[in-house]
């Protein structure tokens, strides 16, 4: 039992060894100024425990803002099952937000938008791809990166021109039907999506 | 070492013998090892007990290492639910800016945590970084509340932060996971509790045997504008423009309970993940553990039906050389 010992030990420091030498392959190399003040007030108060890591130590710090515009804007639209795009050089997009169809072009003004259910179209070259999304936030920042965010993301010749119909019908006989504001608002909810995959399959 | 042990239980057995204790030659000691009698302070274990004690430790084994193979099965499934959830909030923080160290008046902590139990030190860290949070952020007219989700903090915190404790949610995990409840969670939340900030602590999932606790900061739409105006990581937020015929504070209210949902779909999937693979290693390291135990048990077996042997041939031999000489 004995003879095992030295080779308990030697697996136990050569494991200590690997896990000095070799670092956490998320993490940055430079704290930002507000981790280092949580940091900081954490091991004052709490020494005993190591601080949580922050958000901000998980993701690749985005580019400064160019001085020229750049001919590419980049596009991440993300889902919550799902990055549908991510990272994706293109010319331009065309969000659905809440006034109307808005065009991004690299170089486009820092904006935050809602967005309405429509379709969002990203033109690459002479390629365009549309999905049809059901509604979200849009942000296009100042360094030409737009992130758009949506709850569900189908390109559009995946919809059902029946399904879009007869759910349309029913929604429309629901607000109808309905009592109460609750009903009221979620009948026209219906509808505004279905009357918005409508006009996607037709436009 | 066998040998010595066998002679040192001789000679404990050997001891009794010298007792004026009739041997009965027609019992058959080997078949009914019954716990012999204790004379003279001797203690020795039945083989029978033994036995009993390895039937139960191999049935601990296969128990534990039946778990340890759906917890492998049920962190598959989630594991790319949670990774393809990844990109979900890196826009918000990209925007907003990460500000654990803000200074407001009303924190509400939502503690992520799970409901069974068996998953190894995830959900006691999670309920030590809520209250290093609280501990943090107490003071004069600050006040700090838990939201708590999961049976096992909500047991750990209401042992001693009852009246802290705003909101609990248990049995999340009833269905799989997926978007539309946890937004209804989130608006459940948001309705009943007043905030300035939202701290969420959970489990971040690296590997399957690393689980790093991390705290995600959502501030109310209120205490976005006013960082904003006192500059720092908000001070670009100003910048921005808002498009939509909604005033400001509209479109940042939708945003922050936005951001809100998000994170908190990313935070559950990664603290389901961890739970998961707690619990893998757990019941992994359990049922090594208990294999040694059979080992050890094994052995001590062995050396206990040795010894009932040697006792008989004692017996016997002492017997007959009794009856001779």
């Amino acid at each position: 039992m004995l003879r095992q010992a030295p080779r308990f030990l030697l697996r136990r420091a050569s494991a200590a060894a690997m896990r000095w030498s070799r670092p956490f392959s998320t993490d940055l190399p430079a704290e930002t100024a507000g981790d280092s003040k949580f940091v900081d007030a954490w091991k004052k108060l709490i020494p005993n425990i190591d601080p949580p890591k922050t958000p901000s130590a998980y993701m690749a710090p985005r580019p400064p803002t160019p001085s020229t515009i750049p001919s590419k804007l980049t596009v991440n639209l993300v889902l919550p099952y799902d990055s549908v795009l991510s990272a994706k050089e293109v010319d331009m997009v065309i969000v659905p937000a809440a006034t109307g169809q808005m065009g991004v072009l690299p170089g486009h003004v820092a904006t935050i938008t809602e967005l309405k259910p429509g379709i969002l179209s990203v033109h690459e070259g002479n390629d365009i791809t549309k999905y049809f999304l059901s509604g979200g936030f849009a942000f296009v920042h100042a360094n030409s990166i737009a992130d758009i965010i949506a709850i569900e993301a189908t390109p559009v010749d995946r919809i059902d021109q029946n399904l879009v119909q007869k759910g349309l019908a029913e929604f429309q006989q629901k607000l109808n039907s309905a009592s109460t504001d609750v009903e009221k608002a979620e009948a026209q909810i219906g509808i505004d999506v279905y009357s918005a995959l409508n006009a996607a399959l037709t436009g | 070492m066998a040998m010595a042990a066998l002679r040192r239980e001789g000679r404990r057995i050997a001891a009794p013998l010298i007792n004026p204790h009739p041997i009965n030659p027609l019992r058959s000691s080997l078949a009914s090892s019954d716990r012999e009698h204790t004379l003279l302070g001797v203690r020795s274990i039945s083989t029978q007990v033994v036995r009993n004690r390895m039937k139960s430790v191999r049935n601990i084994q296969k128990i534990t290492k039946a778990m340890k193979m759906v917890a492998a099965s049920k962190l598959r499934a989630i594991q790319t639910k949670a990774e393809n959830s990844r990109g979900l909030w890196q826009p918000f923080t990209a925007l907003l800016g990460d500000t654990p160290s803000v200074d407001v008046k009303k924190n509400v902590i939502v503690t992520i945590s799970s409901d069974k139990g068996l998953c190894g030190g995830i959900n006691s860290t999670s309920v030590k970084i809520s209250r290093g949070l609280h501990k943090l952020n107490a003071g004069p007219e600050k006040e700090c509340k838990y939201v708590i989700l999961g049976e096992k903090a909500k047991a750990q915190l209401v042992r001693d932060s009852k009246k802290d404790i705003e909101l609990a949610f248990t049995e999340l995990q009833k269905n799989p996971l997926n978007y539309t409840q946890v937004a209804v969670l989130a608006d459940d939340i948001l309705k009943n509790v007043e905030y300035d900030a939202l701290r969420i602590v959970f489990n971040k999932f690296q590997s399957v045997v690393a689980f790093v606790p991390t705290t995600s900061t959502v501030l109310s739409p209120e205490v976005v504008e006013r960082e904003a105006e006192a500059g720092g990581k908000l001070g670009e937020l100003d910048s921005y423009e808002i498009e939509g015929g909604e005033t400001k504070s509209e479109v940042l209210q939708n945003l922050t309970e936005f951001q809100f949902s998000c994170v908190m779909f990313n935070a559950m999937l990664e603290n389901a993940c961890s739970e998961q693979g707690a619990r893998m290693s757990a019941m992994d390291s359990s049922s090594r553990n208990a294999g040694d135990m059979l080992d050890r048990l094994t052995l001590t077996y062995n050396r206990t039906r040795q010894a009932s042997i040697t006792t008989e041939l004692i017996e016997i031999i002492s017997g007959a050389s009794a009856l001779e000489g």
